[in-house]
């Protein structure tokens, strides 16, 4: 299983995260690069599944940003492949596609949250930061999506409500975060303090990734996703 | 016809040059380095075992491929092929004078028996579209052209029927010549005779049938590819490269560029991900059209999130319009780039919450002739049983949530209460 809370010594060595860069477009990369030189340290590139891999594997990065199509199987084979042998590795997807099963199919397989490729350097920034921090990245857009797939099934044959449902508050949480607002304001709003805000997004997401493939696929399909 | 065969093949094919049917007797005496004569003999022959003949060639139609690579230049052939099944009948009919010496009821039988051959040599052809179309090529008498090419299904299928008939009404004779007694049990015999013979003639067809469906099915897949590729590279021309050529003229003015590439953006998408819904039905497509016009018209994003969907009506119609209004206001007077909108269907109301990080105002400070806020959103949704709520402070950006609470699942429109 995926490790969840923060994790001590995931967190940055020497202050500069380790990021490492999987995508098959050379010149996005590149931009990448130069948008996060300063930022972090990116500490390698793949531009294939079978070389990421390897590389993640030999570098040992902070985080992983990890693009969603590639020729050879994309950012889920990345996942499947490294995700138990390395659990301290964090995921962060940026894609360009915000199809609804691309964001939930990577989540699912473990990516610690999922940002459009039309971000912001100092949005992705800070992504990568709450990523390494064992935090989740939840986009407005990816908030609607659980919301979607937690809610279009109210009659739906539950193995196991603990785990498949959303709590009312991480119901809030969820769509407050669909409006726009940031964790703190969430927070303020609620009258919480902002761990727990990120506790219950936390919590989201294993839910997201433990909820059965069947509903989700029927939740696709419902919506002629596949 | 003679076999010019290539000295030991390693695998039986079905000839595709010098062949009558199938070219399973081309093939076989090529793979056995005899002459096509005897095979075709021999198959003659065992036709008049029971029609053993018959079978065995289909039965090798049906396993034995067509030689690889030659499938894509296959001869051309004229009216002379439609000459063996004569000749299968005529060698029937033939084989029951000489051998039998008669030319009473056994004539008669032999007649009939030509008959079925015939019959069944129709149906054959008209099993291989791909000699069909040959036909229909190498036609040059228009009305036989007309009989024999595949010009719809029904006419192949009427065709295939009177084939069909044909091969019954021999078989059914055969049955009374040979038992002439006028009695019930004879007309049962003849009608199994009958059942018997189409039951063989389905033996025979099955696999042929098989192919033609497979290939017809597979010509329309091919065509609907063709389509498609054709509709993606008019969408990618008429849309990507002129935006992209919009670009370039205007590289300098940075939002123009961004307009475009949002605007392009936002319709690859649509077209990718997206099922089309009319915005006169469906509320998400309604609100997402309203933030597209925003988008396109104040050169701002809008996050667009919703959560479940339902039909429009008048009143969800009018939720979408002070959205809409709301989204206006926001890159109007709120100066972002970004604003959030999201949506979301319940069972028993319809939300929707319109967020910019902007400069916000005080709400209580705006004055009454403002009919952007007072008039458009909250009277709005006030006129149609909703709420409108504002929420803004000076730096803090503003929220407008717009609720409307709907009775039942569909399209019940209780108005102004």
């Amino acid at each position: 299983m995926v490790e969840q809370g923060p994790v001590e010594g995931a967190a940055p060595r020497d202050g500069r995260l380790r990021v490492f860069l999987v995508d098959d477009h050379a010149m996005f990369r590149a931009g990448v690069r130069a948008e996060l030189g300063a930022r972090v340290e990116v500490v390698g590139e793949a531009s294939t599944v079978a070389e990421a891999v390897s590389r993640i594997a030999a570098m040992q990065p902070d985080v992983v940003l990890l693009d969603v199509h590639m020729p050879d199987g994309g950012g889920r084979a990345v996942l499947e492949a490294m995700r138990r042998t390395h659990p301290q590795v964090r995921f962060l997807a940026l894609s360009v596609s915000d199809a609804a099963e691309d964001v939930i199919g990577l989540i699912r397989a473990g990516a610690r949250g999922y940002v459009t490729k039309t971000i912001s350097p100092e949005e992705l920034t800070d992504a990568i930061r709450r990523v390494a921090d064992g935090d989740a990245v939840f986009s407005p857009r990816l908030a609607g999506f659980v919301l979607d797939a937690f809610a279009a099934r109210p009659d739906a044959p539950v193995a196991d409500p603990e785990l498949d449902q959303l709590t009312n508050r991480e119901r809030e949480v969820l769509r407050l975060l669909a409006r726009g607002y940031a964790y703190k304001e969430i927070a303020r709003e609620l009258y919480i303090s902002i761990k727990t805000v990120e506790t219950h997004v936390s919590n989201v997401l294993r839910k997201l990734q433990m909820s059965n493939r069947y509903e989700l696929s029927r939740w696709a399909a419902d919506r002629r996703l596949v | 016809m003679s076999s010019t065969a290539t000295p030991h093949p390693p695998r039986l094919y079905r000839a595709t040059e010098h062949r009558l049917a199938a070219g399973v007797a081309a093939g076989l005496a090529e793979h056995l380095g005899i002459s096509v004569l005897r095979v075709r003999v021999a198959f003659m022959v065992l036709l008049g075992l029971s029609g053993l003949g018959l079978l065995l060639y289909a039965a090798f139609w049906a396993v034995v491929p067509p030689r690889p690579g030659d499938t894509a230049v296959p001869p051309r052939r004229d009216v002379a092929q439609l000459l063996p099944f004569v000749a299968i009948g005529l060698g029937v009919l033939l084989l029951q004078v000489v051998a039998f010496d008669s030319v009473g009821a056994a004539g008669t039988a032999g007649w009939l028996v030509a008959i079925i051959a015939v019959g069944a040599g129709v149906i054959w052809h008209q099993s291989a579209p791909e000699r069909r179309r040959q036909w229909g090529g190498s036609m040059a008498v228009p009305w036989l052209g007309a009989v024999v090419e595949e010009s719809d299904r029904r006419a192949f299928v009427l065709r295939f029927i009177g084939g069909g008939v044909l091969v019954a009404v021999g078989i059914i004779g055969v049955a009374a010549v040979y038992s002439p007694a006028q009695n019930f049990d004879a007309v049962l015999n003849g009608i199994i005779f009958a059942l018997v013979g189409l039951a063989g003639v389905g033996v025979v067809t099955g696999p042929v049938l098989w192919r033609t469906w497979n290939q017809l099915r597979s010509e329309r897949e091919a065509r609907i590819r063709e389509q498609e590729r054709a509709e993606l590279a008019a969408m990618v021309h008429d849309q990507v490269l002129h935006t992209l050529a919009l670009i370039q003229r205007n590289a300098a003015d940075v939002k123009t560029v961004q307009r475009l590439a949002r605007g392009q953006e936002r319709s690859l998408r649509n077209w990718l991900y997206k099922p089309a819904a009319s915005p006169t039905e469906r509320f998400a497509a309604a609100l997402e059209q309203a933030a597209a016009e925003v988008e396109d018209t104040f050169a701002i994003t809008v996050e667009t999130v919703v959560v479940g969907d339902r039909e429009t009506d008048e009143r969800v119609g009018a939720l979408v319009a002070a959205a809409r209004e709301a989204l206006v206001n926001a890159a109007r007077h709120a100066e972002v780039r970004t604003v959030s909108l999201y949506a979301e269907v319940e069972p028993e109301q319809v939300s929707a919450f319109i967020r910019d990080r902007g400069k916000g105002f005080d709400p209580d400070t705006v004055e009454d002739h403002r009919h952007g806020v007072r008039g458009s959103i909250i009277g709005r949704m006030k006129r149609h049983g909703g709420r409108a709520e504002i929420r803004s402070e000076p730096g803090e950006g503003t929220e407008v949530r717009l609720i409307l609470p709907i009775s039942g699942s569909g399209s019940t429109a209780e108005r102004d209460r």
